[in-house]
């Protein structure tokens, strides 16, 4: 397989399969009354451009050493990760309603063994990230073509971890490998800035050796130009401040803390799949 | 079956056991590539380095990255051995080896050097003896503690060959090789290194000399004492462990580590289950004061006296 090409209707594409995947998510964590709605939608649009309009992979082979790999280190957004996999191929769709039920696949934080197109467990903060560089070194090293994307939350950026790696990927010039920090300023408790602040989150970035793009993270048009951009003669790894809000896509959850991990009762869950069409 | 046993002095530092070994398997496999946090000298690993630059990956003074980097080279098809002075290993990336190793069950080496009190002088700080305890929790993780630099260079050699993950357990102090004739080495599987019938003494790592050398002065008092090697700690060799309860009556165990969680529990949670027996626990029972290797083993029981003592008491203790 080869890297999907932008198209002129790569943006209504992937528009499409980003609605299907807020409705999805917002029927799963509905039907369970369990879930992260609030990260979900805040990387989505993402994750849609990521598998219909950048990603090379095959789902019928998800082990296929050439694929290129997409870590999600906040683990906790399963309804965007889970529904991308469903969307992309990796297993039926119907598995999705199955989500955190008794021995479901769909785990509440996503299993490598459990899920084909998982590449790593994720759930604890700052892990997804130092994984996702040793996959791009282990490419460095063979010498493969294979490129490898990693989404963190922001408010995962005050995990340590995640700037022992970012301080190890600037060092070794890991330039196959492109973080992806999805902003939107928001933890679980409150505002990321009044709990630990993060900014200047790009020059703390380019300090770390690091080539830093900051763009609209619901902007297809930006997304797919600068994820899918050829490493070319890039010298360094590349960090996308992708500026996201909260709750994307449904009014009343937009920008919203207790969003987080809220669940809609029937109410709100008829107003919500209203707006998602 | 009498299989005799002796050692030969003055002893090894295993590490040179480890390095040539891990040199040796990278020459032929290109995919064997190393993991250390600025442990290169201390994990004598020069070598390496010198001979496969670019499979020599130092993350600097960072653990949890460290064991991250490992998964992905896991992912990537890499055969990463992670090599860390043990207690940062384990403690400082616990987490990691959960979610990131055994969790995922990627297919990671993880080797802690200077395990036990190798660091005495330095405090319990820099002591690793809660890793048996901690990494026997994580089931999949396969966990050995070789002997000697015979069983060393055997076990790094498995654990390259073993698809999945393990933590090789290596300590710096040095040990005499085992001289025992036609030994094999299979992970799970402890190794008979003396017969005996009145009780079982247990040993791994940097004790098993000292079990060797109780057992001689137990014979001495017309007492016959069985010494297994327990290289292997997770998953245990319950098969061996009844079979000394049941034929031996009393049991010691003897460890560089936590006096509970790892040998010893292990023991005492598997004839618990199948055949109660005294078990006499030898090891540390918490933080431990500085000192030399020497001087803490022998104030802590870990000698020939100590561990004979230990097997009196087991005797004793039968049917009471």
């Amino acid at each position: 397989m080869t890297r999907a090409l932008k198209t002129d209707n790569s943006d209504a594409l992937i528009r499409d399969k980003a609605l299907w995947m807020r409705q999805q998510a917002m029927k799963m964590v509905y039907a369970k009354q369990l879930g992260h709605l609030g990260g979900d939608f805040s990387a989505i649009d993402v994750l849609a451009t990521l598998y219909f309009g950048v990603l090379r992979y095959d789902p019928a082979r998800p082990d296929w050493s050439e694929r290129d790999r997409f870590v999600m280190s906040k683990g906790h957004a399963t309804g965007a990760l889970y529904t991308a996999l469903a969307a992309a191929g990796y297993y039926p769709q119907d598995w999705l309603d199955t989500y955190m039920g008794h021995h479901s696949k769909l785990n509440g934080h996503p299993n490598r063994q459990y899920l084909p197109g998982v590449e790593t467990n994720t759930g604890p903060l700052g892990h997804g990230f130092p994984v996702a560089l040793g996959i791009a070194i282990s490419g460095q090293i063979t010498g493969a073509d294979y490129r490898t994307y990693v989404l963190t939350g922001d408010g995962e950026q005050q995990e340590g971890s995640n700037w022992e790696a970012a301080m190890t990927a600037g060092n070794r010039k890991v330039k196959n490998l492109t973080l992806i920090i999805d902003r939107n300023r928001l933890q679980q408790g409150a505002r990321t800035e009044d709990t630990n602040g993060l900014d200047p989150l790009d020059d703390k970035y380019r300090a770390f050796g690091w080539h830093v793009v900051e763009i609209d993270g619901h902007d297809y048009g930006q997304l797919l130009d600068t994820l899918s951009a050829p490493v070319g003669n890039r010298e360094k790894p590349l960090c996308v401040i992708a500026n996201t809000v909260k709750g994307k896509g449904v009014s009343f959850m937009e920008d919203q803390a207790k969003w987080h991990h809220g669940v809609p009762n029937a109410e709100q869950f008829a107003q919500a799949m209203k707006e998602l069409v | 079956m009498a299989v005799a046993a002796a050692t030969t002095a003055p002893g090894f530092d295993c590490r040179k056991a480890w390095a040539e070994t891990l040199e040796e398997l990278a020459s032929a496999d290109d995919r064997i590539v190393v993991v250390v946090n600025d442990s290169v000298g201390s994990s004598n690993l020069g070598g390496f380095q010198e001979k496969f630059p670019g499979r020599t990956i130092n993350v600097g003074i960072a653990e949890q990255n460290m064991v991250g980097i490992a998964a992905g080279l896991a992912n990537g098809g890499r055969i990463p051995f992670v090599s860390a002075a043990s207690c940062f290993l384990t403690a400082r990336a616990m987490e990691q080896l959960k979610a990131d190793v055994a969790y995922a069950g990627f297919n990671v080496k993880l080797v802690g050097q200077s395990s036990g009190i190798a660091y005495g002088e330095l405090g319990a700080t820099h002591h690793s003896i809660e890793d048996f305890a901690w990494l026997r929790a994580l089931g999949p993780i396969t966990v050995v503690a070789p002997c000697d630099a015979w069983e060393t260079a055997e076990a790094v050699k498995w654990a390259a060959a073993h698809e999945g993950p393990v933590y090789l357990r290596l300590s710096r102090m040095k040990v005499p090789t085992l001289d025992l004739p036609d030994r094999t080495f299979t992970p799970g599987k402890a190794e008979l290194q003396r017969s005996g019938s009145d009780v079982t003494i247990m040993a791994n790592g940097t004790t098993v000399h000292l079990a060797l050398q109780a057992s001689d002065t137990l014979s001495e008092e017309g007492i016959s004492a069985r010494v297994l090697n327990m290289h292997t700690i997770s998953p245990l060799d319950t098969d061996a462990v009844t079979a000394a309860a049941k034929e031996t009556g009393a049991i010691v165990t003897v460890e560089e580590a936590l006096d509970r969680g790892g040998l010893g529990g292990a023991v005492a949670e598997c004839t618990s289950a199948t055949h109660p027996v005294p078990v006499q626990r030898v090891g540390f029972p918490g933080f431990m004061p500085t000192g030399s290797i020497a001087s803490l083993f022998e104030e802590f029981g870990l000698s020939r006296e100590g561990i004979a003592s230990a097997a009196r008491i087991a005797i004793r203790r039968k049917g009471a």
